[in-house]
């Protein structure tokens, strides 16, 4: 019987490019979605969050590198300055690539948790950014929607692994 | 802890700290030529073609169910609207009619003393395709662009005032910053004494302020504040606010004055852009420094007037 989520001691296989890469594109269309009012202020950051979940299961497709080229055409889609995003996503792969090692042992709410950590950090960086470029103060509001992408974690973590778990059938052991 | 790095026969180019301080010292170069330069706009406008069919493919779930809603809009709901306009349009004749008059008389008067009309330029409708997703501004993108003829700088306006002005314009969308944007300025005149001064955006959420006028100058809560015209941008004469309170503090320099806008600043979907206004006069030729004993002369003769 299959657990609901990936048990730490279950060896994932690991995942192809295009699924990584296809991933990335549906993040990026889902930040894109046209929404307002409440919805705008919850909604959480998608790439954010994938770039943090391929950072941790697969190191070797994303780094760095991408998170930041991904970052740049967050800024240019949102019209914010150009690097806030950029700078954002690179720091946040590199803080996942500093505990990937340790966070897959908690379960899916523990890691939501370190996860929670991490997306209000490079929240409170964009926040420093935009302060010094000026920006005014924006409400508690603000800090919502790394919250809520702490939330959306567990589940997308369980929709993300699935394509790399192992099958095993019951006839053969 | 003994060996956490990898052996060396495994190549794993720079290690992530040197790879994170290298991008982030790569973003914060770009953020700054960014805010104090604006050097990158062609890399935004590059990377903006390459992401707008995207931005419009996702505009398309919301814009069929809001058409599919409207085609099954009730016949009553129709009725009721079209009575309402049909009165709205009855209310309005007389000062439809009179303003006719009026603009007739005022040309012929203008031609008189033969100042030219401000304001002759063409303007296109656009429709606003999304608000923007940066919490620390408000902008709206709007439908079309530089393939429309829309450029930079140019007004926005809705059907009751002023929107906001276009800052940036792709290929075929445009993005428009708000009134109440922390950034915008828009310089006013009082429609009831003419005084002018310039109206400031705060962020989201906040009050527009009227600035720089002294707590002793006839201003009353209820005054309309329309363009001034002053800054060769904004046509001269548009709605743009409503002065909600006006608070005198006689220790302080300027009266601190909230208003909040007449257009629907955060709602529209349809606005305007209004094309290049005529061109302005030339500016008048800054007097030459060569002759120095003429400038206390000037600055006197301005105060005395």
């Amino acid at each position: 019987m299959p657990s609901f989520a990936a048990r730490p001691e279950e060896i994932l296989k690991p995942a192809r490019p295009w699924f990584v890469a296809l991933t990335m594109l549906f993040g990026f269309i889902g930040n894109l979605l046209p929404v307002a009012g409440y919805a705008a202020t919850f909604k959480p950051d998608f790439l954010a969050l994938l770039i943090l979940y391929w950072c941790i299961q697969e190191p070797r497709m994303m780094g760095v590198g991408i998170a930041w080229f991904a970052g740049l055409f967050m800024d240019v889609a949102d019209a914010t300055l150009f690097g806030q995003h950029a700078l954002a996503y690179a720091v946040l792969a590199y803080s996942a690539d500093y505990f990937r090692r340790r966070v897959l042992r908690f379960t899916l709410w523990h890691q939501a948790a370190q996860v929670a950590v991490l997306l209000l950090f490079c929240a409170s960086l964009v926040l420093l950014v935009r302060v010094v470029a000026g920006a005014p103060l924006p409400g508690w509001t603000y800090f919502a929607s790394p919250l809520v992408g702490a939330l959306v974690w567990p589940l997308l973590s369980v929709l993300l692994q699935r394509p790399q778990r192992p099958v095993r059938s019951s006839a053969q052991r | 802890m003994l060996h956490t790095d990898p052996p060396p026969f495994f190549h794993r180019g720079p290690s992530p700290l040197a790879r994170l301080s290298f991008f982030a010292l790569l973003s914060i170069a770009l953020l700054f030529a960014d805010t104090r330069f604006r050097y990158l706009e062609g890399i935004r406008h590059g990377v903006n073609t390459v992401i707008a069919p995207l931005q419009r493919a996702v505009q398309w779930p919301g814009e069929t169910a809001g058409f599919i809603a409207s085609y099954f809009a009730s016949k009553h709901a129709l009725s009721a609207e079209n009575d309402s306009l049909k009165s709205l349009l009855l209310a309005q004749g007389p000062t439809v009619q009179g303003a006719i008059n009026v603009q007739t008389e005022n040309a012929k008067l203008k031609a008189l003393l033969a100042v030219h009309s401000r304001y002759a330029g063409a303007a296109i409708a656009v429709e606003v395709l999304f608000s923007g997703r940066d919490p620390f501004s408000q902008k709206v993108f709007v439908g079309k662009g530089t393939d429309d003829g829309i450029k930079p700088g140019e007004a926005v306006i809705d059907e009751l005032g002023v929107v906001g002005q276009v800052t940036r314009a792709f290929a075929s969308m445009s993005e428009v910053t708000l009134l109440t944007d922390k950034d915008h300025a828009v310089p006013v005149k009082n429609a009831r004494t003419g005084v002018r001064s310039v109206l400031y955006g705060t962020g989201t959420g906040r009050p527009l302020e009227l600035r720089f006028i002294p707590p002793s100058a006839d201003v009353q809560p209820g005054d309309q504040l329309l363009t001034s015209g002053l800054d060769g941008i904004y046509p001269a004469g548009l709605a743009v606010a409503r002065i909600d309170a006006v608070e005198r503090d006689t220790g302080q320099i300027f009266a601190h004055i909230t208003c909040s806008p007449l257009a629907g600043v955060d709602r529209s979907e349809q606005l305007l852009v209004l094309g290049e206004s005529a061109a302005l006069p030339a500016r008048p030729d800054e007097p030459s420094g060569a002759d120095p004993a003429r400038k206390p002369a000037r600055v006197k003769a301005r105060r005395g007037g």
